[in-house]
């Protein structure tokens, strides 16, 4: 109970650790990778081993999403604006402790053997010791201020990582990406946020939830619909929503266990956080969770089906990540905090899994990244085979495994709002089985490649699969069972149950996807070429993304570089124009001047009688 | 008879012959010399004028003698410097000296 107790009064210890880790690394550790290692591992864990205490405090001492842990500092206070610093502990940001330091934690871990040799070993593990513990400050905000800084601070940490690689070309332009995509949806977060001080006086959430049922009362929602859709904006940008999603794919060019790091446990579900965090806002309105409903449910199934033609194997998952994340803000959007919440956890375990496994194969390939070059790595990578297959059947939703339980409180939460919307999340949940499938049985089954001789990684990268491995497993079914709705929720108490029904069908449909997948991509009976050119409109609009990138080029190439050039024209020509010709004509003035100057005493004397002589005739006829 | 006009005219072409050397001489010795001619020019100018309309007094003479004498001291202090100008550029024609504008 003591260590219960400390954990919950030190819960600013959890991002200052990583923090403190980061600083050290940079300025003592630099050149001691090893110790930098150490350090952010250290750092990491003492994180998770207090978010864990934290964790269990909420639990036995019964803090509520009603009743929260709050400790604070005023950081500053001026005439009508008052913003404090500090932690708010609820079970929400509690469990999100646990998933961020848990899986940064095993990502550290896993890195000192993926990133073994590297030049910028120390650099990496900084950066990650970072990136851990803004996510960390993030998800203890007391306000929105507070977490809007650390959702900056996630932005940033999130391009140094994926241009971690700086010397190449398309890292770089991955990282800004990333960047200025986030920046967009950025801009509309601090608008909402400016806007929220402007009505409420106050950003702070506790304060917030007692003010909003007041002011919705008196002054109706049409202002606040306002505020909310542009904090969505913020959400749509970080968490990868349509149409904003195009950085996510490309942020694979960072090393691969950033890639876990970022589509698990940081910067994409830092957004879906923000939605959960200022749910007080949006319960309210039914039109902005409308909104976010429809974002969610058309990513959901968007990024699924360019999921299923991707051929790099970071590349589909990414779209899984697009697709998953989805999933996360339809179940916002339609009133169920709990499910998202759920499914972000099980996600968080799977999907770290998933990409932890891809590192491990393409490690082991000598980074080969296309999954029809690879085959037969079932016989030579077992441990990663075993685990990967876990991840699979976790994000397909069979049963028992994590992402069955939350999978399945969406739907249902789902159905009982919109019928489109579960028809679209049905689907989604059937090709992502499928393409999943098609991944995993590319990889692992057929044909080993007889020039490649992969071997199983080491201890090192094991250690972090197996954990997530079993997580993938008992993640779902654990938290399901000890009632996760009772602590994570909105409003009343949400009492888990399975409708059959739904669960039943799903499970079948994706079991079925999973079956197909083999026989096109495992045992080969069906060729997957066929089935493309019996669809090719689909399968070169999913192979090309739906040109959405080519889209935004063809804006930017209108509208950005076609403005541009009518700028710059009258820049050279009419305000430079005017510029040059005006010391033009000095120029010319001065020589006309300076010619009197010779210096030429006779030429000055002849203007000198010439003057006289005028000055004489002048007079002479003035009188 | 010779009366003052036609002292004035000598003078005014003497004046003009000075003027037109002090414009198209290049040795500057020559140029002196074109100012000599004018200040003689402006020397019977006076010296007429005193004697045709004010023969009762001989300012005019008086002057003819300061001026002689200033002319005297211009030329000695005019030659100087070209001397002083020959030494450091080698050359004494004023249409390659043009160092007044600095």
């Amino acid at each position: 109970m003591d260590f219960l107790t400390y954990s919950l009064h030190h819960a600013w210890l959890i991002p200052l650790l990583p923090a403190c880790s980061f600083l050290l690394i940079v300025f003592a550790f630099y050149s001691l990778p090893r110790l930098a290692a150490a350090t952010a591992i250290t750092a990491l864990g003492s994180a998770f081993t207090l978010a864990a205490g934290v964790a269990a405090a909420v639990v036995s001492g019964g803090i509520s999403v009603e009743k929260p842990f709050i400790s604070k500092v005023n950081w500053f206070a001026i005439t009508g604006l008052s913003v404090d610093w500090g932690v708010l502990v609820d079970p929400i940001s509690a469990m999100m402790l646990i998933v961020v330091s848990l899986v940064a934690f095993l990502v550290a871990i896993y890195s000192v053997g993926y990133m073994h040799g590297d030049p910028g070993f120390s650099r990496f593990f900084a950066y990650i010791s970072l990136f851990a513990a803004s996510m960390l400050g993030m998800v203890l905000a007391v306000n929105l201020l507070q977490l809007f800084v650390l959702w900056e601070l996630v932005g940033l940490c999130s391009y140094l990582l994926i241009g971690y690689y700086f010397y190449k070309v398309s890292a770089r332009e991955a990282a800004k990406k990333a960047f200025m995509t986030t920046r967009i949806g950025d801009f509309g977060l601090l608008l909402g946020i400016l806007l929220m001080q402007v009505m409420f006086g106050t950003l702070d959430f506790q304060e917030l939830t007692a003010k909003l049922p007041g002011f919705i009362a008196s002054s109706g929602s049409g202002l606040l619909t306002v505020a909310a859709l542009l904090i969505f904006c913020g959400p749509v940008a970080k968490s990868g929503q349509f149409p904003l999603h195009v950085w996510l794919p490309d942020a694979m060019e960072g090393p691969t266990p950033v890639s876990a790091l970022i589509h698990a446990a940081t910067m994409v579900v830092a957004g879906v956080y923000l939605i959960a965090r200022s749910y007080m806002l949006f319960a309210d309105l039914p039109s902005a969770l409308t909104v976010v409903a429809w974002f969610g449910g058309i990513t959901a199934l968007f990024a699924a089906v360019i999921a299923l033609t991707q051929r790099e194997i970071k590349r589909i998952l990414a779209y899984s990540t697009v697709s998953q994340l989805g999933y996360m803000m339809l179940a916002l959007g339609v009133g169920s905090l709990t499910a998202s919440m759920f499914h972000l956890m099980t996600h968080a375990f799977f999907k770290a899994l998933l990409f932890l496994g891809a590192g491990s194969v393409m490690h082991a390939l000598h980074d080969t990244a296309d999954i029809f070059k690879m085959g037969g790595l079932k016989y030579s990578m077992k441990v990663t085979h075993a685990t990967m297959g876990i991840a699979v059947l976790a994000i397909a939703g069979i049963p028992p495994f994590a992402g069955f339980f939350s999978k399945d409180e969406i739907l249902l939460a789902v159905s009982e709002v919109s019928m489109p919307l579960y028809f679209i999340a049905a689907l989604t949940v059937v090709l992502t089985a499928f393409y999943m499938g098609r991944m995993f049985f590319n990889v692992f089954y057929g044909e080993p490649d007889p020039h490649q001789h992969p071997h199983e990684s080491g201890g090192w990268m094991l250690f972090p699969l197996v954990v997530l491995a079993v997580l993938s497993v008992v993640g779902g079914i654990v938290p399901f069972a000890l009632g996760f709705g009772d602590w994570v929720r909105f409003g009343p108490t949400h009492h888990a149950g399975i409708n059959w029904a739904i669960a039943g069908s799903s499970t079948l449909f994706s079991i079925a996807a999973l079956a197909l997948a083999w026989r096109m991509y495992g045992s080969k009976q069906l060729s997957a070429d066929a089935v493309a050119a019996k669809l090719p409109w689909l399968y070169t609009l999913s192979y090309n993304k739906f040109f959405v990138d080519q889209f935004y080029t063809l804006i930017r190439s209108i509208f950005v570089d076609g403005l541009g050039a009518v700028l710059y024209w009258i820049d050279v020509n009419i305000v430079d124009g005017l510029v040059n010709n005006l010391s033009r004509s000095y120029a010319t003035a001065a020589g006309l001047v300076r010619k009197l100057q010779s210096g030429k005493i006779q030429q000055y004397a002849l203007v000198y009688f010439a003057a006289a002589i005028v000055l004489v005739v002048w007079l002479g006829g003035v009188r | 008879m010779i009366g003052l006009e036609h002292y004035l005219t000598v003078a005014a072409g003497l004046f003009a012959l000075g003027l037109f050397g002090l414009f198209t001489k290049r040795n500057t010795v020559a140029v002196l010399m074109s100012i000599e001619l004018m200040l003689n020019a402006v020397n019977l100018n006076l010296v007429a004028f005193s004697r045709f309309v004010t023969p009762e007094v001989a300012t005019g003479q008086v002057f003819v003698v300061f001026n002689i004498a200033v002319a005297a001291a211009e030329v000695a202090v005019g030659l100087a410097m070209v001397f002083a100008i020959y030494r450091d550029r080698r050359t004494v024609n004023v249409d390659e000296l043009d160092w007044m504008k600095w």
